[in-house]
């Protein structure tokens, strides 16, 4: 028996040869089962197929309870990639009345993943949105020959009203960014997108249901998975109360066809956004169904910008609308009382600088200032606090104390409507003319157009309409919003909370008497109506964009308001021109429910204006 | 007499080896009986079900096993060779009258079962080359032809079987190296399948990235034959001297390359330039020696000589001589294409089937990807992720253990045998083993390419089971006569 000792020992590299084969294969099992948790979610993806089931979305009514956005059904073909074989695509085309170009076309689109980056052959992709009753018909009944392929049910938002847009927004499919965002949303699901649609979404979607089946290899059904305890039923969506009149909404839409610019009406006592237009305005129901890419396209392309919503996106220099804020400033830093008078010799005249004014009476005090809007008052009022060193230790402290009050009363922030893109307008401070001049080497004279309203302040017309609201209460105002209520859920307490401004509720009544005056004997005479006490202010705001900007902010009746209103017309010139009578008419409807004869000439009149083609956008 | 021989036989048998056997067996049964499993829930005992006819098969094997233990041992190596003859003719014959099943022709159909004789040739060859090892005086390393004999022994019935198309379990066969390497074939053939492995994955995995203007994968493999050929003429060869020049060569050659290619002067044909380098090291090295050259010299450059053809001929060796399915599959299992519908499918399945088992597993019959058919071949082949499933990394770390404690006690009864012809044997039964594991368990968990290959006592099927069976219960009959050998 030959026993070779050195060939023995060879049993252990054999030996180790399978030990390490065998712990190499355990680390890898580590790996694959205790370290890497994605298997696991592949696993579920392949077994379980769950279906959502879509609540209806809630339905949005105006504030006296006008049914204004429901749902319709439609019908979408979706189709699981991976249980799609070879289908009779002549017959499939012919059903759904497309093109076997435009099939081909939807296919490739889905499976690539820069379009469509939820796409997953596991899940099930939308191929077709919007069937229309005739063609979900047809399909239904050949369904069973198209293995693969189902239908689901979804809504379409329809519109009893053309208008709004801006304030109800629509709904469009998600995108990835929101996908990414909120895991809720799968591909193929629906969304908000602009107005009330988006900043309410979460209330309007309500809650997907699901029902989770198991399939198996050969994407077959079998059965419900622990016979339906997972499953869950869908939450319907709330349903919104708007605080938007729609048929003022309306009438101040038809005011404002052919022009460029805003009208915000408020509620003041509650804040409710009675109507707000921006115009121009496009119809809702355009962003709806499958032409809402071709349309929503159309509308971004429009050099008049129609989705852009200039009451509560745009910033514009506000002009004498301004002037109430700077009467209020004064009052509460006493650098002057309802007494103090400052002369105006057609204008301001100080250092060589010369702001100019037009013909009435001097020296005047704040309230027929504010009733002829004087510049030159407010230019002397203003440069009297900003260069009141004793008081203030240097023109840019007491510019901050002035940019302090203003922010109070509304400016320079967002307001926190509950809408989305809201604009903050613009307050500068001290540090920004700091800046520009040099520390030190700026004072009032330097700055002085902002007392009027205009150089660098910019305001969104739902800015100014909200001044009017703090001064048509006397000394306070409720963030604007456009929802009155949500259906079973209290309100934001930031919505229904008073603000107070950092002004003494006394001063208001100055002011809002100055208006008052305004309109009974200066500038805004055209908003004089012989039943309903109006106060108000005239704006006239020069740009760089063509004629001045009309503009106008009244608020009615004078002694229990029930309406502010601030109108912004671009490029239309005086506010008395455009401003006040279309705000005025806006009260009047408001407040009368229609328009005296006496005032039909002045409604034809907006009615069929068309300043538009002065407009800054447009090449002239 | 008789009775005697038969006591002897249960009092010596390797009761732990049997433990084993019937843990693996029952294990696989059940394994069986839970891939299979549907909704339309049938009894484990279902003789028309799969793990209703692996039980038939575990029943029939344990007979099998009984007669196998009652038999003589010495009737194994006195029928050693008629034995392996008679399966070569049946596996020629099966060639031409097997019906084709998936385009193989190994499957013999008898009645009401069909068996594959190519698992059944496991153990006539396992016999057969034990039976050489064992003729008197037999020493592989003393002749060329005793080599060839055991060769000729392994090859016949690979070919026979790659002529029924059944690829997988031929190369099983070639576990038997292990044989004869624990029986004195050099080491270096064993270090020169394991350079070609490595080199081969090397250069086919790491083509995307460049290092001086050639592929990442080959210009690695250049380094590491630069690195053995230095090491052998050092360790092998004891030419400390030669080894180091033949280093500082080298190292002077990359630094040149390396500075060139700083200065943004490309070397074209690199691959060229180093392979004449490794000539011209070669030549010196043979030179050096005129007069007095010994064997390992040229052994040394012959190996150096063939692992730089072998680079060379890696790629026309994937694109022409493998078959489409084979290069995907290896493409697959390197990781370097990813085709979860297509080549990359079974395993893709089988590895999310594992991956979702996670620590615990999901529990008996509560495996989704099992219980919904996603893994194919479930049953057979991909048996394993059943366990990883529903098992978790506890159940199927445990069957790797169990299999290894196996190897390892089958490794330590072949040591034991006072014969060369019980060694040779445990050796043959103990590379099989090793090959199957190694390789079916690979490729379920997606590190080999698929190789359709049994895992044993577990994959469902008559042949595998009863051929491991077989080979394991002669050794256990062989192993228990021990002490009666030595009594001769």
């Amino acid at each position: 028996m030959r026993k070779d000792y050195n060939l023995e020992k060879r049993k252990f590299v054999i030996g180790a040869f399978i030990i390490i084969i065998v712990l190499i294969y355990i680390f890898r099992l580590f790996d694959l089962q205790v370290m890497d948790s994605k298997y696991k979610d592949y696993a579920d993806s392949n077994a379980f197929l769950k279906k959502s089931i879509y609540p209806s979305r809630g339905i949005i009514y105006d504030r006296k309870g006008r049914l204004v956005v429901y749902n319709q059904p439609a019908y979408d073909v979706m189709m699981i990639p991976r249980d799609v074989h070879d289908f009779d695509t002549i017959d499939f085309c012919r059903t759904l009345n497309i093109t076997r170009q435009q099939l081909l076309k939807r296919l490739t689109d889905m499976k690539d993943r820069r379009l469509n980056p939820g796409y997953s052959s596991y899940s099930p992709q939308t191929l077709i949105t919007h069937l229309s009753p005739e063609d979900y018909g047809r399909l239904q009944e050949k369904l069973y020959r198209y293995p693969g392929f189902f239908i689901q049910k979804r809504i379409l938002r329809q519109y009893n009203y053309h208008c709004a847009a801006n304030v109800l927004g629509n709904i469009r499919e998600v995108s990835a960014k929101d996908i990414e965002r909120d895991p809720y949303y799968m591909s193929g699901d629906y969304t908000g997108d602009l107005g009330v649609e988006r900043s309410y979404e979460r209330f309007l979607r309500g809650e997907k249901g699901a029902e989770v089946l198991i399939r198996d290899a050969r994407g077959q059904i079998q059965g419900r998975y622990e016979d339906g305890r997972y499953d869950k039923n869908a939450v319907a969506g709330k349903n919104l109360k708007l605080s938007i009149d729609i048929e003022l909404q309306q009438y101040a839409e038809s005011l404002m066809v052919n022009k460029k610019g805003a009208v915000v009406a408020l509620e003041p006592a509650t804040g409710e956004i009675l109507c707000m237009v921006s115009a121009p305005n496009y119809d809702p129901s355009l962003l709806v169904g499958r032409e809402r890419g071709k349309n929503y396209a159309m509308l971004v392309k429009d050099p008049d910008r129609p989705l852009f919503d200039r009451a509560l996106q745009g910033a514009y220099p506000p002009g004498s609308t301004f002037k109430p804020s700077q009467g209020l400033i004064l009052l509460q830093e006493n650098i002057i009382t309802t007494g103090t008078a400052y002369p105006c010799s057609r204008g301001f005249i100080s250092g060589g600088l010369r702001v100019g004014c037009h013909g009435h009476g001097s020296p005047i005090p704040l309230k027929p200032a504010l009733q002829t809007s004087c510049n030159a008052y407010f230019c002397w009022g203003f440069k009297a606090m900003v260069d009141r060193k004793s008081k203030y230790g240097s023109s840019a402290d007491a510019f901050e104390v002035w940019k302090k009050h203003l922010v109070s009363l509304g400016y320079g922030y967002k307001l926190g409507v509950d809408l989305p893109g809201e604009s903050r307008g613009f307050i500068p401070n001290a540090k920004f003319y700091n800046k520009v001049y040099g520390e030190g080497r700026w004072s009032a004279n330097t700055i002085i157009s902002v007392s009027i309203g205009q150089g660098e302040i910019l305001a969104t017309p739902l800015q100014i309409a909200n001044l009017g609201a703090s001064i048509a209460n006397r000394g306070w105002f409720i963030t604007p919003h456009v929802v009155k209520e949500i259906e079973d859920t209290v309100l934001p307490s930031e919505l229904i909370q008073r603000r107070h401004p950092t002004i003494d509720a006394r001063y208001f009544s100055d002011i809002a008497e100055g208006m008052r005056m305004a309109v009974t004997g200066g500038t805004c005479k055209l908003a004089n109506l012989p039943d309903i006490e109006v106060a108000g202010k005239t704006g006239t705001a020069q740009n760089p964009h063509g004629r001045d900007h009309s503009a106008f902010l009244g608020f009615a009746p004078y002694h229990d308001p029930k309406i502010v209103v601030a109108v912004y017309v671009e490029n239309a010139g005086f506010g008395a021109t455009f401003g006040v009578p279309i705000g005025s008419l806006v009260i009047e409807k408001y407040l009368k429910g229609h328009i005296s004869d006496s005032r039909k000439h002045i409604e034809h009149r907006m009615l069929t204006s068309n300043t538009i083609m002065y407009s800054g956008t447009k090449k002239h | 007499m008789e009775q005697r021989n038969t006591n002897s036989v249960f009092r010596h048998l390797d009761w732990f080896t049997v433990i084993l056997y019937l843990l693996l067996v029952t294990a696989g049964a059940v394994s069986i009986y839970a891939a299979s499993y549907d909704f339309d829930h049938a009894s484990i005992f279902d003789f028309a079900e799969f793990s209703g006819k692996q039980i038939r098969w575990i029943g029939l094997a344990l007979v099998a096993a009984l007669v196998l233990l009652l038999i003589d041992s010495r009737v194994y190596e006195t029928y050693a060779y008629p034995i392996y003859i008679v399966t070569l003719l049946v596996l020629f014959v099966t060639i031409f009258i097997a019906p084709d099943i998936k385009g193989s022709h190994s499957w013999l159909v008898l009645g009401p079962m069909s068996l594959q004789p190519a698992e059944f040739a496991k153990v006539a060859t396992a016999l057969a080359l034990a039976k050489l090892f064992s003729g008197y005086n037999f020493s592989l390393t003393a002749s060329r032809a005793n080599f060839g004999r055991a060769l000729a022994i392994i090859f016949i019935p690979v070919i026979l079987i790659l002529a029924q198309k059944e690829t997988g379990s031929a190369l099983a066969y070639m576990a038997l190296f292990f044989v004869l390497y624990r029986e004195g074939m050099s080491g270096l053939v064993l270090l020169a399948a394991l350079c070609a492995v490595v080199f081969f994955v090397l250069a086919v995995k790491f083509t995307e990235t460049m290092i001086i203007g050639i592929p990442a994968g080959q210009f690695t493999v250049f380094v590491l034959i630069m690195l053995i050929m230095v090491c052998m003429v050092a360790v092998y060869c004891r030419q400390p001297v030669m080894a180091r020049n033949i280093l500082l060569w080298f190292v002077g050659s990359g630094l040149l390359i390396y500075i060139l290619t700083i200065f943004g002067v490309t070397v074209p044909g690199l691959a060229y330039f180093l392979t004449a380098l490794i000539v011209a090291c070669l030549y010196c090295l043979l030179m050096s020696l005129r007069g007095g050259g010994t064997r390992k010299i040229f052994v040394t450059t012959g190996s150096v000589a063939i692992a730089v053809v072998f680079l060379f001929s890696i790629n026309y060796t994937f694109d022409n001589v493998l078959q489409y399915h084979q290069q995907q599959r290896i493409l697959v299992a390197l990781g370097i294409k990813d085709d979860p519908r297509g080549a990359g499918y079974n395993v893709n399945q089988s590895k999310i089937a594992i991956g979702s088992g996670g620590l615990s597993g999901k529990g008996f019959l509560n495996g989704t990807q099992t219980k919904l058919k996603y893994v194919p071949e479930q049953h057979t082949d991909f048996i394993y992720c059943t366990i990883g499933e529903e098992e978790g990394f506890i159940g199927s770390t445990a069957v790797l253990i169990l299999f290894l404690t196996l190897i390892l006690r089958v490794l330590h009864i072949a040591e034991r045998q006072p014969s060369i012809f019980g060694r040779v044997y445990a050796y043959c039964v103990a590379s099989y083993f090793i090959f199957h594991l190694a390789i079916n368990i690979g490729m379920v968990i997606g590190l080999c390419p698929v190789i359709g290959i049994p895992l044993p006592f577990f994959s469902y099927g008559g042949s595998s089971l009863w051929g491991f069976t077989f080979l394991l219960f002669i050794l256990l009959r062989i192993d228990a006569a021990r002490r009666e050998h030595l009594s001769y």
